[in-house]
């Protein structure tokens, strides 16, 4: 299975019935795809808008409605349409139950980085910090490595995101908790087994002992 | 009334160096009409408040590539690769500010507030400069407010009395921005008559709306 669509569906597990949920762009956009059709899931974007779903087909979007990456959605019935001030009102207030971003690096509290690389990229936080500030549940969904250089490691080097460590890290090769003690090892993908999680991670990670293989929903 | 003017009478209204926020997210909302008389005039020295700066030849992204920002403050250049090489340049100064902290810091100026206290970008970069202060339990940033002189927004209707409602996404900023700057130009998708916008159906009441930018007569 691609590596992206692994930590999607992987991810797509932790949406609950009636929750208000904000992707970030790019890999957490494709959880959208692995929603069991029983869930209601109300989906936010910052740019103002709770309720949007698939883009239209084409020739029927609307140049005024679009997710915060851009990309043409629609509204389905039901949605709510708001100001930029509303829209993080909602994400710092703690009324959106979870937030799946990207990241460039993850600590071992759980800190993450996703805004900059000094000298290099600099494409701004955007909402990025107001959603780690300010959702009540944080998932950082990434690969495990860059081009296999781990990229959760003891301590950031580049400038944080914010000090909250996130809840959740979700990887193409496994998931780990952050907690208080340091990074648990929860999950193994399928066929990966805890040495080479281990290998792959620059920080120390505790192994659950009930470290269970990820399952990856229908 | 309010009178309606044409794209070139907005842009003349707005001088070199001026500070200018712009209403708009990745284009979606921004006032296109009144962006392109900015070009076409070659506008220079403008400090510019906006949350990103779109793509290039796209909205806010005209402005960047022809040169006419000094000063950006602004959410989100990551899909502008003009406007993150005119900063490594030096060519224009960046300032970046959480998205949540930026419409905050805009509400905040029209709504006579001195600032705001939020928990977004404690013990970050986005920290760097400003009074902490600890209320209960949890620190918070002190951020101020951010007004400009001019504010360039989009609606999609409006009225002559300046009654505006926006569309959809195509909302984010502009009301907000439509409270922070003493003068204000509006730049409607279409202009009804009074009385056709609902009172309860108005996000941006007339009052608020200096100028509105009319459509040309062929198009």
């Amino acid at each position: 299975m691609d590596p992206r669509e692994i930590i999607a569906r992987r991810v797509a597990l932790e949406l609950h019935d009636n929750t208000l949920v904000n992707l970030g762009i790019g890999l957490p956009t494709l959880v959208t795809k692995f929603v069991p059709p029983s869930l209601r899931v109300y989906f936010q974007a910052e740019n103002g808008i709770i309720g949007f779903g698939d883009r239209p087909p084409e020739g029927m979007e609307d140049v005024h409605l679009t997710d915060a990456g851009g990309a043409f959605v629609s509204a389905q019935p039901g949605a709510s349409a708001f100001d930029s001030a509303m829209s993080f009102a909602l994400i710092r207030g703690g009324h959106i139950d979870l937030t799946v971003l990207g990241a460039l690096q993850v600590d071992r509290r759980g800190r993450l980085a996703n805004w900059i690389i000094p000298g290099k990229m600099v494409p701004g936080m955007g909402g990025a910090m107001d959603l780690v500030a300010g959702a009540r549940r944080v998932i950082v969904a990434m690969n495990h490595t860059q081009k296999g250089t781990p990229k959760i490691i003891e301590d950031l080097t580049l400038p944080p995101t914010s000090e909250r460590p996130a809840t959740l890290i979700v990887t193409e090769m496994a998931v780990i908790e952050p907690t208080p003690e340091g990074l648990l090892l929860r999950e193994l993908a399928p066929g990966v087994d805890v040495a080479s999680v281990v290998a792959a991670t620059g920080a120390r990670l505790t192994v659950h002992p009930e470290v269970s293989t990820m399952p990856l929903g229908g | 009334m309010r009178s309606s003017i044409p794209p070139d009478g907005a842009a003349s209204l707005v001088p070199n160096g001026a500070v200018v926020m712009i209403g708009g997210f990745m284009g979606v909302g921004s006032p296109h009409r009144t962006i392109d008389a900015l070009v076409a005039r070659g506008a220079c020295g403008l400090t510019v408040i906006a949350n990103d700066t779109a793509r290039p030849g796209v909205g806010i992204g005209k402005l960047i590539s022809a040169g006419c920002v000094a000063r950006l403050v602004t959410s989100h250049i990551g899909t502008n690769p003009e406007t993150q090489a005119k900063m490594m340049s030096g060519e224009i100064a960046v300032e970046l500010v959480p998205q949540g902290t930026l419409a905050e810091r805009i509400r905040a100026a029209g709504a006579g507030l001195g600032g705001v206290l939020t928990p977004t970008g404690v013990g970050t970069m986005a920290a760097e400069g400003k009074e902490t202060m600890r209320v209960g339990d949890r620190d918070y940033l002190l951020e101020l407010a951010l007004g400009a002189e001019i504010a360039l927004i989009a609606a999609r209707s409006a009225d002559y009395l300046g009654n505006l409602v926006y569309s959809l996404t195509a909302r984010n900023f502009n009301p907000l921005m439509a409270m922070a700057a003493p003068c204000v130009i509006a730049e409607p998708n279409e202009v009804v008559p009074v009385g056709v916008l609902p009172p309860d159906a108005i996000h941006t009441p007339g009052v608020l709306v200096d100028h509105l930018v009319a459509r040309s007569q062929t198009n």
